[in-house]
């Protein structure tokens, strides 16, 4: 009866529509989230969390997690195609997911977490296959929680293990308290291999009908550092840029990921080096920022740089690189560019000094 | 109507610079959907007027009909703040750091509320409203982190526009969100260029000395350059090659204040120099342009000797500024480490001889 009221009822709407509008458009996906695996084994790379949870998958019990690594390596796609293959079409039900974006003071831990985690749940699906009697509490971005609701979790994980497994995703695992790492069984994703992100971008541009030969895939896969999600959001942009029936070229993956061209690096290590007049840092600092080149992305790739460099002796890359740190952090904490550039300058001066 | 908004190119068609990128935003927009953006770029380089054309792309001339609301939110210790929105009927725009702290607040509620209302006609319309959040760079990190997911979880239903002066501020996991769009500041020639077009149109006569040295002045703020440029007119004309282009007078007041800390390296110079201080930041003028232009200034008359002693300091003053809320303290602690390394190498030049 239910069901055939329900089926009745969505036959006519489906109707309605198609005869009202009958050009819907298909909606518009990011590709990031139609990318996204659909079961555990479609995520590469991390094998010890995908081992893990196929054999839950096939009946084994599950510990409670704690997935931690680099942005855009499979950490909440993970999680979500396991809970997806688990539970089936009730996954909505058996999980509750919480983000940063949510509030997650220790209140919300203890009122929401709490009477989800004391729920209990069927061994059984609604329609007769079994599934595992337990449901998962996803905490997205923990690392961003305040101790004080990290530290009211503890028992509450403890004792609800029974109906409830959580499962903690985070950047960084310095960030949760000890006795909730204790708890877990950690998993680390490391940043996903080249080839890795070249072959799924192959096989995403050849599904889209993006044009792009193999070089500009490489740079892509270069720049994004091992993080799918960024090299994916690239491909969508730079197609989207540069309209379909084109083909990609390089100049436009560059422009999208924000790399500063090279010559920009060169002249700011020459200026240094050959320092005649200290206006002419001071000018091109300035024309840096003007451009509205990251100097943030600078830091990264003038590291890159030093890295490598055969120009500077152990002492001077020492020298630098500790400068690079600090002006980094200062950044990130909202130094002013100009300033902060001004004395990385500074020090590449000085570094120069010391070979002469 | 001031020249800067009169003459601001309404369609991406119209823009004067960087034209390949307007191309690249009407193929973006093309077939009615885009990713979420981050506009970056420095002050006067046009964000806004590419957004804006961005939006007028999409929505047509709709999206200019622009009307002010206040809207209040309950933070989660029932404070009550309230904030300035300019929205169109397809989008808000927000400036979230008004509310400092409470900024986590203010864009969670706006997008979870842009989000939860679903377009009822979507064929009629496009089925995403626009979130427009400028000064991201300024938001929290506790703001920040709240976007990251959010951005992800109502796509479907509301696109953000980030608009930023520097992306160094905005956490990596924002920006791997985005699709970051660069707005490079336009180049002297443009801007020349762009002034001379605008007094063609207001039928006045711009000779090309004049141009130039406000172009100089405006240091490629286009923005700038067009406000110097009606001020020369208010002041004078017909204008005259030689005609002066007022520098601002925060300018010319930091200036002085640099010219007394380097004459004199005493407790006197010091309380004077508080009060100028003071009085620069009870006039409105932020305190990392204050700081900036106060170090342009010093390093233009020291010694080669200790300009990477000074700027290295004034690292380290200007984040820790950056880090508290009383500005004040930490200019006036530049300001008496300026002196104090300033007075060393003098003793010390002094006791060669």
């Amino acid at each position: 009866m239910q069901a055939f009221l329900k089926s009745g009822k969505l036959g006519e709407s489906s109707g309605k529509s198609s005869s009202s509008k009958p050009a819907k458009k298909p909606k518009s996906v990011p590709w990031v989230e139609k990318y996204r695996p659909k079961t555990v084994s479609d995520v590469v790379e991390q094998s010890e969390a995908v081992a893990v949870l196929e054999q839950c998958i096939t009946g084994a019990d599950l510990p409670n997690l704690l997935f931690y690594g680099p942005p855009g390596t499979g950490k909440t796609s993970t999680i979500l195609a396991a809970s997806r293959q688990l539970f089936g079409d009730i996954y909505k039900e058996r999980i509750l997911e919480l983000n940063a974006s949510d509030e997650r003071g220790i209140q919300v831990v203890r009122d929401k977490v709490k009477t989800f985690a004391q729920l209990t749940a069927s061994g059984t699906r609604p329609d007769g296959k079994p599934c595992p009697p337990f449901k998962i509490v996803i905490l997205d971005e923990a690392d961003s929680m305040t101790h004080a609701a990290q530290a009211a979790l503890r028992r509450t994980m403890e004792k609800e293990t029974k109906t409830t497994r959580f499962c903690l995703i985070c950047n960084y695992v310095s960030r949760i308290i000890e006795p909730l790492t204790s708890r877990c069984t950690k998993f680390r994703f490391k940043p996903l291999n080249d080839s890795m992100i070249l072959e799924r971008l192959q096989y995403i541009s050849k599904e889209e009908n993006v044009e792009c030969d193999e070089t500009t895939l490489n740079a892509l896969v270069e720049t994004s550092g091992g993080d799918m999600r960024r090299a994916i959001t690239c491909l969508q942009s730079c197609a989207k840029l540069t309209g379909p029936g084109k083909k990609m070229d390089i100049n436009s993956v560059l422009e999208v990921t924000g790399v500063v061209p090279q010559h920009w690096l060169q002249d700011f290590l020459k200026i240094c080096k050959g320092l005649v007049n200290y206006n002419n840092l001071e000018t091109f600092i300035q024309n840096l920022i003007l451009e509205a080149y990251a100097a943030s992305q600078i830091l990264e790739q003038l590291n890159d740089h030093l890295v490598n460099s055969e120009e500077f002796n152990n002492m001077q890359k020492a020298l630098i690189g500790e400068k690079l740190g600090a002006v980094s952090y200062r950044l990130q904490d909202g130094g002013s560019e100009y300033i902060q550039l001004l004395d990385l300058g500074n020090t590449i001066i000085q570094a120069y000094a010391l070979s002469a | 109507m001031l020249w800067a908004d009169k003459y601001r190119p309404k369609d991406l068609a119209n823009l004067d610079y960087h034209k390949d990128q307007a191309v690249n935003l009407k193929n973006l927009v093309k077939d009615g959907d885009f990713p979420h953006l981050l506009v970056y770029g420095p002050l006067g380089a046009g964000k806004k007027t590419r957004i804006m054309c961005l939006l007028r792309e999409l929505y047509g001339a709709g999206a200019e009909r622009l009307k002010m609301e206040m809207m209040s939110f309950t933070t989660p210790s029932n404070k009550k703040l309230e904030i300035m929105t300019v929205s169109s009927n397809y989008h808000i725009e927000v400036n979230p750091s008004d509310v400092g702290i409470y900024d986590r607040v203010v864009v969670m509620d706006i997008i979870k509320n842009v989000a939860q209302s679903q377009q009822l006609n979507s064929n009629a319309q496009r089925e995403f409203k626009v979130i427009v959040l400028t000064d991201v760079d300024d938001l929290t990190k506790d703001a920040q982190h709240a976007l990251r997911r959010t951005m992800e979880k109502y796509i479907a239903n509301c696109r953000i526009i980030l608009c930023a002066t520097s992306i160094s501020r905005v956490i990596p996991a924002i920006r791997s969100r985005c699709l970051c769009i660069r707005v490079p500041a336009p180049s002297e020639e443009t801007i020349i260029n762009i002034l001379h077009y605008t007094c063609e149109k207001e039928s006045l006569k711009l000779p090309r000395g004049l141009a130039e040295r406000i172009v100089q002045v405006s240091n490629r703020n286009l923005r700038r350059a067009l406000l110097i440029c009606e001020a020369c007119k208010v002041e004078q004309y017909p204008f005259k090659e030689d005609q002066n282009v007022a520098e601002p007078d925060w300018q010319i007041f930091i200036k002085k204040t640099a010219a007394r800390m380097l004459q004199n390296q005493n407790m006197d110079t010091l309380s004077k120099v508080r009060e100028n201080l003071y009085e620069l930041l009870t006039n409105g003028i932020p305190s990392d342009i204050i700081f900036k232009t106060l170090l342009e200034e010093l390093l233009k008359n020291c010694d080669m000797g200790i300009k990477s002693k000074i700027v290295e300091e004034a690292a380290i003053h200007e984040h820790r500024m950056a880090q508290g809320n009383k500005s004040i303290f930490h200019l006036e602690s530049f300001v008496a480490k300026f002196m104090y390394i300033y007075q060393e190498m003098m003793q010390e030049m002094l006791g060669d001889f």
